[in-house]
């Protein structure tokens, strides 16, 4: 177990030298609570209900996931790029995923969750990553509409976590909306390329969003009416603001894009509210969601079972690092650049 | 600018093998052993497509160049090629390569010559993407049982592929020979720090690996450059 | 040897020249030399540093939020250490 002092936890204060009376727990509570309320940040040795940890690893481990899982569907185009440039931007975003996952098992880890458990409960089943990545990438346009519609889902999703209550959370989110910038950009830049390209480019853009426009409405979870999580999570901060106010937001910047593009949105009930000041639109097919959720979309076994290949086949190089490291260690060196 | 047809010939020759060993490296996005590798390689691909680019762009067209040409007028060294393996075989291979790229872009940017500026940006991308290999080496080799024998298995496999590497290329302002002393002792000095026996097969000879700097490449690449060029060549005249 | 999880490491970057390294975040490395260059490739892929510390999560000792109070309390009610304490007649320059 590789907990770090400095993530150790405030469940167990060693300096109390005595348990924690349901006395302390209530203090550490309205501490918590007014913390919460004043809008600052929860730091990893602060004391947290168990629920709002729990919370806070299932969502992240759950984000984690889904960037390192969400590199699959577009590096199954990085060796068919058209062009050097457009190979050199996929790796380039594909290579920050990674970087992402990264970050937010890092936050992870404060909360005293291992990356090795988070990426065990992924490859039982056990946590989840966002079902958008069990759609498969049919042509080179999908790479397209994920960054325009997908990472434009996310960052939708992500900006306001750059405020959320956790700290590292916080911190990573920061990190990562600031990279993912130039992801819905490419995207939409490589669809208009397309899209003003010859005849077939143009059928090819179009297909693509006709396939990804659905399941990224989908990306913002469940009617509020229907979100198992949202309400505690917006107490306690996590969460900022709703999924269907999220979507809504989504879609009314989507739409005029759409008209950019010169592609069409597969919506026929789509149009400007004026009354609401939103756009109204169809209705999302929920069965759909629930049965991806469920396993049965059309690439989770794929999905899931090339992240587990890959830990499986990568065992023997993580064990060779470590017997080397177990040889050659000087004791606890630290050593600097 | 006007390039010299000398010249073409050794942007292409070095060209190449960045785009394809970049392109090799990128195949391993998604299934590297440890999340922290997958931004490793990531980045080594990265600095070989973005000297690829360059060497090609001083050739012709860098997109015509790696999407239109055939097989058999690619220039690259057969080593980069070869098919990513095992992880012991993707680092051997980095090892064998980056040392020679090091050594030859670390002279390169002392001349004069057209590749001086290329070369003086690039030694510094190729000097890490050589530690890394070395790192790698180290503790594929000293690490486990199982590591030492895929990694030995490796250095053997390869081997073969490594005096290509020192024939001459036309434009290039040096002769690759040159380097060979300091790739071997280099290279040597690693596999014996990792507990590898240094391959004693032959490197050099009509028997041996040695032509692709000569368009002669393995079965291999056909089907690397059929995946790589049949989007583009599906949409003749597109813009992407 | 079936260890796989590798040690926790802080990383500390120096974003330019003149300025203290700043915790970035956290990574698994084997060990030392590793846990610089996955540092490297992780925290300063565009351009973020110059220089980059590395510190075993495990070597790092930090302070309990309920010390917080005999912790940091003393220097929050010395105002006087700060600037902003003493007040500057208006156009006063260089000070």
């Amino acid at each position: 177990m590789a907990t770090a002092a400095a993530h150790q936890t405030a469940r167990t204060q060693p300096h109390t030298g005595q348990s924690g009376g349901a006395a302390d727990d209530e203090a550490f509570a309205r501490v918590f609570d007014a913390t919460v309320a004043a809008d600052e940040r929860i730091e990893p040795r602060d004391w947290m209900p168990d629920a709002y940890r729990a919370t806070l690893v299932r969502q992240i481990a759950q984000h984690a996931h889904s960037e390192i899982i969400g590199m699959q569907p577009e590096a199954n185009w990085i060796t068919r790029a058209p062009s050097l440039r457009r190979k050199a931007i996929l790796m380039a975003k594909v290579q920050d995923e990674a970087g992402h996952g990264l970050y937010l098992y890092s936050a992870a880890e404060t909360l005293g969750a291992s990356r090795e458990e988070l990426l065990d409960k992924l490859h039982s089943g056990r946590q989840k990553y966002s079902s958008i990545f069990n759609y498969p990438t049919l042509t080179w346009a999908d790479v397209g509409a994920i960054g325009w519609l997908v990472d434009g889902a996310a960052i939708t999703n992500q900006v306001p976590l750059c405020r959320c209550s956790y700290g590292p959370y916080a911190r990573a989110m920061v990190r990562v909306c600031k990279e993912e910038s130039f992801h819905q950009r490419q995207g939409y830049e490589l669809l208009l390329a397309l899209s003003r390209g010859t005849p077939e480019q143009h059928a090819m853009a179009q297909d693509a969003v006709d396939r990804w426009w659905w399941p990224s409405l989908m990306m913002f979870g469940p009617p509020d009416d229907e979100s198992a999580h949202s309400a505690q999570s917006m107490a306690w901060k996590i969460k900022r603001h709703s999924n269907d106010e999220l979507r809504r937001r989504f879609v009314d910047i989507c739409v005029p894009q759409a008209a950019s593009l010169g592609l069409t949105l597969p919506d026929p009930d789509l149009k400007w509210n004026e009354e609401r000041g939103h756009h109204d639109f169809g209705a999302i097919d929920w069965t759909e969601f629930k049965e991806v959720l469920k396993g049965n979309g059309p690439c989770n076994e794929q999905r899931i079972t090339q992240r587990r290949r890959a830990h499986d086949e990568g065992a023997w190089v993580r064990e060779a690092a470590a017997a080397y490291a177990a040889k050659h260690s000087s004791g606890t060196e630290v050593e600097q650049a | 600018m006007t390039t010299t047809t000398h010249t073409r010939t050794a942007a292409l020759a070095l060209g190449d093998d960045a785009l394809v060993l970049s392109h090799r490296l990128g195949e391993w996005m998604g299934h590297a052993p440890v999340l922290e590798e997958e931004v490793a390689l990531g980045n080594i691909a990265l600095d070989l497509l973005g000297q690829a680019r360059i060497l090609l762009s001083m050739a012709g067209d860098e997109d015509e160049l790696a999407y239109l040409r055939e097989e058999r007028a690619f220039r690259n060294l057969q080593l980069v090629e070869q098919p990513n393996g095992d992880f012991a075989h993707t680092i051997v291979r980095q090892l064998y390569f980056s040392t020679y790229q090091h050594l030859l872009y670390g002279r390169l940017a002392a001349t004069e010559g057209p590749f001086a500026g290329l070369a003086a940006k690039a030694v510094k991308e190729v000097a890490y993407h050589r530690d890394h290999a070395e790192q790698w080496t180290l503790r594929l080799g000293d690490g486990t049982e199982e590591s030492h024998g895929r990694t030995q298995v490796a250095c053997t496999a390869l081997w073969r592929f490594t005096g290509e590497m020192f024939r001459p290329v036309d434009g290039l302002g040096l002769d690759p020979a040159e380097l060979e002393p300091a790739w071997l002792e280099s290279v040597r000095g690693v596999l014996k720090r990792a507990g590898l026996a240094v391959p004693e097969g032959p490197r050099t000879g009509a028997w041996s690996a040695g032509a692709g700097r000569e368009g002669l490449h393995t079965e291999s690449f056909g089907r690397m450059l059929a995946e790589m060029q049949h989007l583009h060549r599906s949409h003749p005249g597109a813009s992407w | 040897m079936t260890n796989t999880d590798w040690p926790l490491w802080e990383v500390f970057v120096r974003s330019r020249r003149g300025l203290s390294h700043t915790h970035a975040g956290s990574l698994h490395a084997p060990d030392a030399e590793f846990a610089l260059r996955n540092a490297r490739d992780l925290y300063t892929r565009r351009g973020e540093g110059v220089s980059i510390w590395v510190v075993p999560s495990s070597a790092v000792t930090a302070s309990s939020p309920d010390e917080k109070d005999p912790f940091f309390e003393p220097s929050a009610d010395k105002p006087y250490r700060h600037p902003t304490f003493y007040e500057i007649p208006e156009g006063v320059k260089h000070l």
